[in-house]
């Protein structure tokens, strides 16, 4: 495909890819200039953020808990937050700018998105309370589960698992069922839905 | 429609269990004319079919039709529990009551995470950067002026049947599976969009970004662009709906829904992915060991009965019985389902009608004399590179309770001796 050209559209100007490329990678490769400590970061995060997600990251009602769930990953309810659970902390930094508070997104300055993330940093207990962050330390940091995640392998195990000619005929004795929706009735009626698990 | 009619809309708990929600005014018509045995007024007597006596409505009454008043029940309907709001949140596509292999727009799921943009085409843009010889901004104008390609597929959000991991928990294909819908789309292959910027050998990797308040962005590799994604404009023939992308959204044909990213703004090109939040906190596989699996894009291979189903039960009793439902796979096409009657202890190859296209869904039909006894009814999907659709125990083994996404296992409903249906799980 290489030369292919139609003549469509033109060159963008480096203030437009400037705007919307604001995208940073693991490695920081994005980050803007900047810093903020825990402490500057607690006052945002209470004014801007405790209103769902707690005072410190343990979260209001339904919305996503921030802290905490360490070492839970294997239990029959895991609590999955950035502590437990998230590879990266560009991660962090990259979703707070781009997407938060939820319904006015990028409405942070860098220098609060860095002293926000340093605060998620210390209520994650991963950094003391006089801990600053900014472009020039911040590939320093790990989070406790980078290596908790592999490529899919589905290839590998489950797929050939999965890929033998099934029985037809006779293929099982005798049939129990094992579990009934209607026990739990959870499913949407004219009455509301009760029920306050999540499932996702 | 507001929010109070809709609720009286939907089939109560009662309706399900009763089978009451899927009869209509005609067929309970037609069921006391033949209990009766007398001549059938609605045949006999003029009167009763004003139809037939006095004029409809001009062509001009409705310059963009909705369906018939009989058909309101056919709609989106979402699960309040699943989400912290509607905003960020999901709803579902109602299979059971849809046939063939094509989704009406005003029905297909929806999925956003920062609720529906509205983006005025003049207003809209589209801009390549990154690692290319040209960075690019279009306008929609300029995107109308490719060579343009149309394709069916489906579009299947990876949290479909999420729910179910845990056990039987939702009563009704559409809360079950209708994270999903298979429209054709009208796009421009996304490597003509590359070649134009002039694609440099060191980008491995494509950013995908949204123009939404969610910030929508996933990591796709080059290969996967190169091959079969388009940046889409139109669903069925009309552009998209709001709710879909307007004006123009990513199609990435077999892989999971998260990655067809709407309100498309930009493709970034890079040499390594970005690990973003919808490739890192979601859209990752927690397994029993405490490991997760990683950009598992494929949707394997899947099916499910939509009639009957939970929703849809059989009402004319015993007798001569339509069994029908949808498979399709990420993989290729769907040449084969099996079903069956009694709980997997016997299978019978199902009839496949319309067309078979890869990476699209495909319609199964099987139709049998039911005796009346209570049914164990699944389906098991095999798609073109052999994979045989597992059931949710061969899944368990594999992954646990707690991966969340991608859940293909076979689906057992309950038909009782009235032709009600349930959710359940079997030995």
């Amino acid at each position: 495909l290489a030369g292919i050209s139609f003549g469509l559209g033109r060159d963008a100007l480096p203030e437009e890819v400037a705007a919307w490329d604001i995208d940073i990678r693991p490695d920081g490769v994005g980050l803007p200039a900047g810093s903020g400590d825990v402490w500057t970061g607690e006052e945002v995060f209470i004014e801007k953020c405790s209103v769902c997600h707690g005072d410190f990251g343990e979260a209001v009602g339904r919305w996503p808990v921030l802290a905490g769930g360490w070492d839970s990953l294997t239990h029959e309810d895991p609590v999955k937050t950035i502590g437990s659970y998230w590879p990266y902390l560009s991660t962090v930094w990259d979703y707070v700018y781009r997407a938060m508070p939820y319904g006015e997104a990028q409405s942070l300055t860098p220098d609060e998105v860095y002293a926000i993330t340093a605060y998620l940093l210390y209520v994650n207990n991963l950094v003391d309370d006089d801990f600053e962050l900014s472009d020039e330390n911040f590939a320093e940091v790990d989070l406790p589960n980078e290596g908790g995640f592999y490529l899919d392998d589905r290839a590998e195990g489950e797929i050939p698992a999965f890929s033998a000619e099934p029985c037809m005929e006779n293929c099982k004795d005798s049939v129990e069922i094992t579990m009934r929706a209607t026990v739990l009735d959870v499913t949407p009626d004219d009455e509301e839905a009760t029920v306050t698990e999540a499932a996702a | 429609m507001d929010d109070t009619k809709f609720k009286g809309m939907k089939p109560s708990r009662r309706q399900f269990l009763t089978g009451a929600a899927a009869v209509g005014t005609a067929s309970v018509a037609a069921t006391v004319a033949k209990a009766q045995g007398a001549p059938d007024p609605l045949i006999t007597d003029i009167g009763q079919q004003p139809w037939s006596q006095y004029l409809g409505p001009g062509v001009d009454v409705a310059p963009y039709g909705m369906p018939i008043k009989f058909e309101n029940h056919v709609r989106r309907t979402s699960v309040e529990w699943l989400t912290a709001d509607t905003v960020s949140s999901i709803n579902f596509t109602p299979l059971h009551e849809l046939d063939g292999i094509i989704t009406p727009n005003g029905l297909c799921f929806e999925r956003h995470h920062g609720g529906a943009a509205e983006i005025a085409p003049a207003d809209y843009r589209l801009m390549i950067n990154g690692l290319v010889n040209r960075e690019l901004v279009f306008t929609l104008e300029d995107l109308m002026r490719f060579p343009r390609e149309n394709h069916v597929y489906f579009l299947e959000c990876a949290a479909n049947t999420g729910m179910e991991w845990a056990g039987a928990q939702l009563n009704g294909c559409q809360f079950t599976h209708g994270m999903i819908h298979n429209v054709m789309y009208t796009g421009i292959p996304l490597k003509l969009l590359l070649a134009e910027a002039g694609l440099q050998d060191s980008g491995k990797w494509l950013l995908a970004e949204g123009a939404d308040a969610s910030g929508m962005t996933r990591s796709i590799p080059i290969e996967k662009a190169l091959d079969d994604c388009l940046v889409a404009f139109k669903m069925n023939g009309e552009m998209l709906r709001q709710e879909q992308g307007y004006p123009v959204r990513l199609v990435v044909p077999g892989w999971e829904g998260n990655m067809w990213v709407k309100w498309l703004r930009r493709l970034e090109i890079g040499d390594e992915p970005w690990h973003h939040r919808e490739e890192t906190s979601k859209y990752t596989d927690l397994l029993e060991d405490g490991q997760a699996r990683r950009f598992t894009w494929e949707m394997d291979a899947k099916s499910v009965i939509t009639n009957p189903s939970p929703q849809a039960p059989i009402t004319h009793g015993p007798g001569y019985t339509v069994l029908t439902g949808v498979a399709w796979s990420g993989r290729g096409t769907i040449p084969r389902v099996d079903v069956t009657l009694d709980g997997g202890k016997n299978w019978h190859q199902a009839r496949m009608s319309g067309p078979s296209m890869a990476k699209s869904m495909h319609r199964f039909y099987f139709e049998f004399e039911w005796d009346g006894r209570p049914l164990l009814l699944q389906s098991r999907a095999h798609d073109s590179t052999g994979y045989v659709q597992p059931t949710k125990a061969q899944l368990r083994e594999w992954r646990g309770d707690n991966s969340i996404y991608h859940n293909n296992g076979i689906q057992t409903w309950y038909v009782n001796e009235q032709g009600e249906a349930e959710n359940v799980e079997i030995s």
